[in-house]
């Protein structure tokens, strides 16, 4: 956690880390309170009458069953934009460190979407699959598949998972890629001398050799999932149909900001705001105990 | 290469050239729209090959103004996000970097309570907590402001997080000969660990650039002002058309520019990109 | 890259970027926050520059804000903040929310009143007007966009399919009747139609004189419960449940997203805002489309009555300096007068709001000119409303909405049927309800 050797000075260090305790108290913990204060009331709008009410609102939402409905689709998307996005990018990734001929050409074309707002992406890719004009759901037409995920939530919530993926592939392709180049060539070179076949090779030392970098991206994927695809949902399917691909994050927005629930969505926020935090002790656990082998 | 296996190498090719494919195709898709006329792209099914209006098309974006939605030229809200992006992310890794020195070359009282507040900050989006956090700017006559933009999003874990990764990589010979020679810890920051930490200041600054250009909910809450528009936010206000029909056309223009700088940061920094991440998962 | 230039630079480019902020005015200056993007952007832009040309005493600055919902839920956290706008345009399910805050918003009536501009509330369509008074006839908000669903239909896919192109379907037996003959010409799609809960529950109920809720729709107190589950409603949601199975009816999605499916030719009939005209002239130029009133049941006794409004009104927000606000209503004033409206109208395909503005867009051969555009207006005073058809008020009207969207989705998938859909719709909202009234006691 620290070095052994360390220097020795009563104000200095509290003025390097002033500014960013400053940002941190004024624009996080005093809103976050906010919000704690907030899920205890209920308020109107506008903020002219409030009332203290417990834990009410808590008890509104866990019997409220589009709540749970709403873990529930946070759990099977984030499992599948997870697993698809680490899995594929991973693909990439070795394929890209084995070919020398065009890396570059490759490497470019895989990084671009990284630089997608996800609020754009969203756009992009319910333009292309849109039931009246895209140009994908045009071929699916013709192959004769019915695509409407404007009515079908299974679909609806397939294309928010598949521009989930596509926004966050290039992210783990780089980072899965520098891993692969900070392993040693020498390391394999003496496996295929003992005459370990490629795949063998991948199972045996690339593989266990990356997992920190797996693991540290499989934090990442779990928190962007969870939260920074909202962007993503906003712009393509707006929690629709039926609240088939409202995940957490998104219902905190709709029932605060558009629906002016303030309490409801306070309550959820909180409680997003729980799992952050247990989140964060994993991830904080994980990458303490790595440190030290 | 270790050993020489063509199908295997043919079976690279052609997994990679699959997945680009596919990844670039959205973008394909978009540049397509982009060169089209509104006639087109209304009638029926996107067009697979690219149209004539090109030109039109971004002309009118980059210099005209959209017509038919009295956004801004898209030069002048391109620049805001540039603005925008650059402050956040040097913003950003200033103040993480110094943070992160302080976290872990010196022992002082509630160093691990900073820590974990700063730790905690993590992953919250601004999207949840944006009420709040709005009445706070708004009490500190922040709104319409460049401040006000850019400092409620300068708190960063992650950078403070990976730098301080970084930090606990360098050996620690180095602090102890510096300390030798008399150098006090600002002078050891200066001239030894930042030269070090180059590369990973690099990655941070594709990492945080792209945070801040791509900023939607944000800037839209505070500013009120044309002239501290962005470009995502232009976006959004081009789709968004109440009762009429959106101009696809122009607004696949607007997104193919709002994707160039940040896709230009991350191609010219791709290799201190890679190194500098390299480094710090050391 | 050389570190130190890095700091350097941004350091500048910090101190820079945070240095200038805000200007000064000498005008008095209104901020109306709005929520038209596309075109219709444009057309708010220049009746604001129309008004600041006119006289220099105060300067109206329009700011797009997003969305209907980001507007209204912008402006109020700057009320929370107490950095809010004068006027915020808020659409008609935010009514409730906006009524129910009585120290934040400035009522209309009262506002002319104090600034001593004449303001005469019977000028206005009484449909229009109804929507947004109390109780007792005193205007709360300005009316500004005022939209009611009208059918357009596709003349060439008419001619196409054998049908006359001039005579469109008055009822919706011959709705179904058309449909089934463009099917069977070619045809993918019969009909589909925008704003689902707004059209097929909401102004249905009105052009068939049907209550959408307990006391008066709501304008009698927040004490109330739904009605769309009764008889007439359930069987209009099946027959469509039933069309969707043969393809007359297409559903389209949410709110405007169908509009593609009727500018992209794919379904010859459709039933939308009558704001959403003039995007479909610009969109199909070629192919000539009509407007006309909507359908109905002739077996309904009193169809059709009168259809509502929705679109939205400018609320004044509260809490600024006297000053100020006679720059509003002198705006209110010019926004009011004939010719500023009738441009309004006839530019976007809104509503004529003043009977005025209609009369002089008559004069002015406007409705020879563009044939169906007085539709909106025809339809909406087509009766002298009654309790069913004057407006309505329903508190929590965006979930309310959401859930009416739900369940109607669930018929068109096939999971429920519409008698189950619809009532599941009511015990839900009501829950809503409850909630609504029990906060705003």
């Amino acid at each position: 956690m620290q070095k052994r050797v360390v220097f020795n000075n009563f104000w200095l260090p509290y003025l390097l880390v002033a500014p960013q305790i400053a940002i941190t108290l004024i624009f996080f913990m005093w809103p976050a309170y906010q919000a704690m204060l907030q899920s205890v009331l209920q308020e109107d709008p506008f903020g002219l009458s409030s009332k203290f009410i417990w834990f009410e609102n808590f008890e509104r939402i866990f019997s409220d069953p589009t709540y749970l409905n709403s873990f529930s689709v946070t759990v099977i998307f984030s499992v599948c934009v997870t697993g698809f996005g680490l899995g594929l990018s991973l693909l990439l990734a070795v394929m890209a460190d084995r070919v020398i001929k065009g890396a570059t050409t490759y490497k470019t074309f895989l990084i671009w979407p990284y630089a997608v707002a996800p609020a754009v992406a969203g756009v992009l890719w319910g333009f292309l699959f849109n039931p009246t004009v895209g140009l994908i759901s045009y071929f699916l037409r013709v192959i004769g598949y019915e695509w409407n995920y404007i009515l079908n939530g299974n679909q609806a919530l397939f294309l928010v998972i598949l521009a989930a993926v596509w926004n966050q592939i290039s992210y783990n392709f780089i980072f899965f890629l520098a891993g692969l180049q900070s392993i040693p060539k020498s390391l394999i070179e003496a496996a295929a001398i003992d005459g370990a076949g490629p795949g063998r090779r991948f199972w045996s030392i690339v593989f266990p050799l990356l997992s920190p970098t797996g693991f540290f991206l499989l934090v990442v994927n779990i928190v962007y999932a969870f939260f920074h695809t909202f962007g993503i949902i906003h712009a393509v399917t707006g929690g629709g149909p039926a609240k088939a691909t409202e995940i957490l994050v998104f219902k905190v927005y709709n029932d605060g900001f558009r629906a002016q629930d303030l309490g409801g969505s306070a309550a959820q926020s909180v409680v997003l705001m729980l799992i952050v935090v247990v989140l964060t002790v994993a991830q904080f656990r994980y990458i303490e105990r790595r440190v030290h082998y | 290469m270790v050993e020489n296996r063509p199908y295997l190498t043919f079976l690279s090719h052609f997994i990679l050239i699959l997945g680009a494919a596919i990844v670039a195709f959205p973008v394909y898709v978009t540049f397509v729209a982009s060169t089209h006329d509104q006639q087109t792209m209304l009638a029926g099914v996107t067009p697979f090959f690219p149209g004539e209006h090109m030109i039109a098309n971004y002309k009118e974006v980059l210099f005209e103004g959209v017509v038919g939605s009295r956004a801004p030229p898209v030069a002048g809200m391109m620049l805001n996000s540039l603005i925008m992006a650059l402050a956040i992310s040097i913003g950003k890794i200033i103040i993480s970097i110094i943070a992160a020195y302080a976290i872990v070359y010196f022992k002082f009282p509630l160093r691990m309570t900073f820590f974990w507040m700063i730790f905690i900050t993590l992953m919250l989006p601004v999207e949840v907590r944006i009420l709040p956090t709005y009445k706070v700017v708004a009490d500190l006559a922040m709104l319409d402001t460049y401040t006000g933009l850019t400092i409620p999003l300068i708190a960063s874990a992650t950078a403070t997080f990976l730098f301080r990764q970084f930090f606990l990589s360098v050996p620690d010979e180095l602090a102890e000969a510096a300390r030798i020679d008399g150098a006090g810890p600002m002078r050891f920051f200066w001239d030894i660990l930042l030269p070090l930490t180059r590369t990973s200041i690099a990655a941070m600054f594709v990492i945080q650039f792209i945070y801040g250009w791509n900023q939607y909910l944000w800037p839209l809450l505070i500013t009120t002002k044309e002239e501290y528009y962005t470009i995502v936010m232009g976006i959004s206000r081009m789709v968004n058309v109440v009762d009429a029909a959106a101009r696809w056309n122009v607004v696949m223009a607007v997104a193919i520019l709002a994707m160039i700088p940040p896709v230009i940061v991350v191609i010219f920094m791709q290799r201190q990109f890679v190194k500098g991440l390299v480094e710090t998962e050391k | 890259m050389q570190l130190k230039h890095f700091l350097c630079s941004s350091a500048a480019a910090l101190a820079l970027s945070f240095g200038f902020a805000g200007s000064a005015a000498a005008q008095t200056e209104v901020q109306f926050w709005h929520a038209m993007g596309g075109t219709l952007g444009d057309r708010v832009s220049e009746l604001v520059d129309g008004f600041n040309k006119e006289q220099k005493e105060y300067k109206v600055n329009a700011v797009y804000k997003g969305s209907y919902t980001e507007t209204m839920t912008g402006a109020i956290a700057a009320f929370r903040a107490r950095q809010h706008p004068h006027i915020v345009q808020v659409f008609e399910v935010g009514t409730a929310t906006m009524m129910a805050a009585k120290g934040a918003v400035y009522p209309v009536h009262q506002l002319m009143k104090d600034a001593g501009e004449p303001f005469d509330p019977s000028a206005y369509l009484s449909t229009v007007t109804g929507y947004y008074s109390t109780p007792d006839g005193k205007l709360l908000s300005m009316p500004f966009n005022s939209s009611t669903p009208v059918f357009y239909w596709n003349k060439a896919a008419f001619k196409k399919a054998g049908l006359d192109p001039e005579k469109p379907p008055r009822t919706w037996p011959e709705v179904e009747e058309y449909g089934k003959k463009l099917i069977a010409s070619g045809f993918q799609c019969g009909f589909s139609t925008q704003w689902q809960t707004w059209i097929q529950i909401e102004n249905f109920g009105a052009w068939h004189n049907l209550p959408f809720a307990t006391m008066e729709n709501g304008f009698g107190g927040t004490n109330i419960k739904l009605t769309i589950n009764d008889p007439v409603r359930v069987k209009h949601i099946s027959k469509m449940a039933e069309w969707q199975k043969n393809k007359i009816f297409v559903y389209g999605g949410r709110e405007g997203k169908p509009n593609s499916k009727f500018s992209t030719g794919e379904c010859p009939m459709f039933m939308g805002s009558s704001g959403s005209a003039d995007g479909f002239i610009k969109a199909m130029q070629g192919t000539e489309i009509g407007i006309t009133m909507l359908p109905y049941w002739p077996d309904v006794a009193g169809a059709p009555q009168n259809s509502i409004i929705g679109g939205a009104t400018l609320w004044v927000l509260a809490g600024k300096p006297k000053e100020e606000y006679k720059g509003v209503a002198r705006f209110f004033s010019y926004l009011s007068r004939p010719e500023v409206q009738a441009k309004w109208h006839q530019q976007t395909g809104y509503v004529p709001i003043t009977n005025a503005s209609f009369i002089l867009s008559k004069d002015q051969g406007f409705y020879q000119q563009r044939k169906g555009f007085d539709t909106a207006v025809l339809q909406l005073t087509n009766k002298t409303p009654t309790a069913n058809s004057k407006g309505l008020r329903i508190g929590n009207f965006v979930q309310i909405r959401d859930i009416m969207d739900e369940e109607l989705e669930a018929v068109w998938d096939g999971k429920k049927t519409a008698k189950q859909a619809l009532d599941s719709a009511v015990e839900r909202g009501n829950r809503l309800l409850a909630d609504f009234h029990r906060a705003n006691q």
